[in-house]
């Protein structure tokens, strides 16, 4: 059972993410922001939720739609901002941007442009892990577009052999970029194609934090206990665009407004309020918190310096005599 | 020093860093029982068991992207493709995430992966089983390519592969495996990034890789009866491109020659030539200088033209005639 200040915890960080994101856009509007980003704005609950239920040790891979990832791992918010805004001071000294965000001493294994592409990278990882023995599992995210991608079904087919320390959780927001999971995924569920591994494949709402703990939670535990994968499926809804570029022409603003009645944080404190873990007030400070810290952030990212254009060439090669 | 075949070279290189480094495994199609398509793993499975001779499903895109992943993690794996042809499955991980991750993350990461992959042609597989792939992957920064051209290099060369810290491509040559040469007793290593000079001569520089460094040798035999000498400089590594001693050498004999399996087109020999032209070399030169590639075209099944469509020995001995009769244009 979650105590209240774990739960708090859980808002807190749900709140961060979105303000990060929404900061972004603004940013973004400021003509700040060199190339795109993809926002997580209304998937909150996913990262959260999963990153809370697994250990600090344990591992993740991330996506192209991986603010939240990372800030829920525990990223450093100023290295993010300082990344997103190209700066020598940012987590890739200005190399990845928004989409390459990653931290390897936090465990977080990279996040990759290629979508499906981490699948089996967090395989690799997990393989790697078995083989020294390790306890650590390892996350694997990716989203309803990445799941028919030929390397998702191969990784799920060799973790499933290999019996390795691995959860693959699809974060299905309904589009890959334009297209709806219902045209391009014949059967109900995403977590459909577990049965064909004969593992336990489960879909659940991503818009409920807890779901997502409790799910994630018995998932880390098989992994950890050398039974294997696991495929769970989190339903959830992309509030914003998939990239700077959409004009939202393929969906409605009533199915948007639809799903905005399920947003993960405003449900979740409601939540926390019927049952008095929340009071009103607690709920803003916190609101206010977040802000600051997100504004102290801005700041550093801002005032940091750009990258060196004659260091263009640095980290190539492992071996390069100045690294 | 004692004879061994270029394929026994690579699994000794192979089996003597698995005995020193339990980092090290090697993953593949078919690799335990059968010993791999060509047997180059041979016997392996049975000292080092199945966890390290880790067969893999048919499944190139993802498990080299295991490669990867294992490698992040402090793993040194060596990833085997069957075929260099189906080097395609592997692509995005390989380039996209291998080549790329170190750099896009600010070089937070080492990716110690070796993939290793027989390409070439003389075996009558046609066109999906034959290519030489070099020229595929040239172009990707992140990556380096080795192309042993025997028992010796390959061996020396595998192991130094093995412990470098970045994804290698490793490209064997199916007709080199059964070919025989003298190794050392000790241990010893080959450097990436040095090419080698297989054979001193005056009159022309011939750079070669891989299976064409046989083939010029026996075309240069030919020739010293002519009374053309021939410098004969294996490149090993092709990325990085290192040109220093062919500059040297092209200053030595005034004549450049590239020899190489793949398609003329886009081949190395095209950015050797360039990066000679655009070295002070280049004002030692008595000659234009001239490429010897593959042709443009797939590999076909017929033993003839799959000969035609490639380099033998008889197209050096016309070319390096040619070159040195100084008629170019005519």
């Amino acid at each position: 059972m979650l105590t209240r200040d774990e739960k708090l915890a859980m808002l807190e960080k749900m709140l961060l993410i979105r303000a990060f994101e929404e900061k972004a856009e603004k940013l973004f509007m400021r003509n700040l922001v060199h190339g795109t980003m993809h926002l997580s704005v209304g998937e909150e609950a996913i990262p959260v939720g999963a990153i809370f239920a697994i250990k600090s040790t344990d591992y993740i891979t991330s996506t192209h739609r991986g603010h939240g990832h990372m800030i829920a791992k525990g990223g450093d918010l100023k290295k993010m901002f300082a990344e997103f805004l190209g700066k020598d001071t940012g987590y890739c000294h200005g190399r990845g941007g928004s989409m390459h965000i990653a931290d390897f001493g936090l465990r977080n294994l990279g996040a990759t442009g290629i979508v499906g592409a981490g699948i089996p990278i967090a395989t690799g990882a997990a393989l790697a892990l078995k083989m020294q023995n390790k306890s650590d599992v390892v996350l694997a995210f990716f989203g309803d577009g990445a799941a028919n991608e030929g390397v998702f079904f191969e990784s799920l087919n060799m973790a499933t052999i290999w019996k390795l320390p691995e959860i693959f959780l699809c974060e299905n927001n309904q589009y890959a970029m334009s297209s709806p999971v219902k045209r391009f995924v014949p059967t109900p569920n995403i977590s459909d194609r577990a049965s064909a591994f004969g593992i336990p494949g489960i879909s659940i709402d991503g818009m409920d934090v807890i779901a997502v703990y409790e799910t994630v939670k018995a998932a880390a535990e098989r992994a950890r206990s050398g039974k294997g994968p696991t495929l769970i499926e989190a339903k959830t809804y992309r509030f914003k665009g998939h990239s700077k570029s959409d004009k939202n022409l393929y969906r409605t603003k009533e199915e948007i407004e639809e799903w905005k009645k399920k947003d993960p944080i405003t449900t979740f404190a409601a939540r926390l309020m019927e049952i008095g873990d929340l009071q009103q007030n607690e709920f803003e400070n916190m609101k206010e918190k977040v802000n600051a810290i997100i504004e102290e952030a801005v700041k550093f990212a801002i005032d940091s310096p750009e990258p060196d254009p004659k260091t263009v060439e640095k980290f190539v090669y492992a071996d390069e005599k100045e690294n | 020093m004692r004879e061994i075949t270029y394929k026994e070279a690579i699994r000794e290189a192979m089996i003597e860093k698995m005995r020193e480094d339990e980092k090290v495994f090697l993953m593949g199609e078919d690799i335990g029982v059968y010993g791999g398509a060509f047997g180059v793993s041979m016997g392996m499975l049975k000292e080092f068991g199945p966890w390290r001779i880790l067969e893999t499903p048919m499944s190139e895109a993802a498990f080299t992207g295991v490669g990867v992943g294992a490698a992040i993690m402090g793993m040194r794996p060596i990833v085997e493709i069957m075929f260099a042809d189906f080097l395609t499955f592997s692509a995005d991980q390989l380039v996209n995430q291998a080549a790329k991750l170190r750099y896009m993350t600010g070089g937070q990461v080492k990716i110690p992966l070796v993939i290793r992959a027989p390409q070439g042609s003389g075996t009558g597989a046609a066109a999906q089983h034959s290519q030489n792939v070099e020229a595929w992957f040239f172009n990707i920064p992140g990556i380096k390519i080795v192309v042993p051209s025997n028992p010796y290099n390959a061996k020396g060369l595998l192991k130094s592969a093995i412990e470098d810290d970045n994804p290698v491509l490793f490209l064997e040559h199916k007709l080199l495996y059964n070919k025989k040469g003298k190794i050392p007793e000790d241990d010893y290593r080959v450097p990436l990034g040095q090419p080698h000079i297989e054979k001193e001569g005056d009159d022309i520089t011939i750079v070669t890789t891989s299976i064409m460094t046989y083939r010029a040798i026996e075309a240069a035999k030919k020739l010293e009866e002519e009374g053309i000498s021939v410098e004969i400089i294996d490149l090993l590594t092709i990325k990085p491109l290192n040109t220093e001693i062919i500059e040297k050498s092209v200053k030595k004999t005034h004549r450049l020659l590239v020899v190489y399996e793949g398609c003329l087109t886009g081949g190395i020999g095209g950015e050797i030539i360039a990066k000679i032209a655009e070295s002070n070399a280049f004002l030692y030169l008595d000659a234009p200088m001239f490429r010897l590639g593959g042709k443009d075209v797939p590999i076909p099944y017929n033993k003839n033209l799959e000969r035609a469509a490639v380099p033998q020995i008889e197209d050096i001995i016309k070319k390096v005639r040619f070159i040195v009769k100084g008629d170019w244009y005519a």
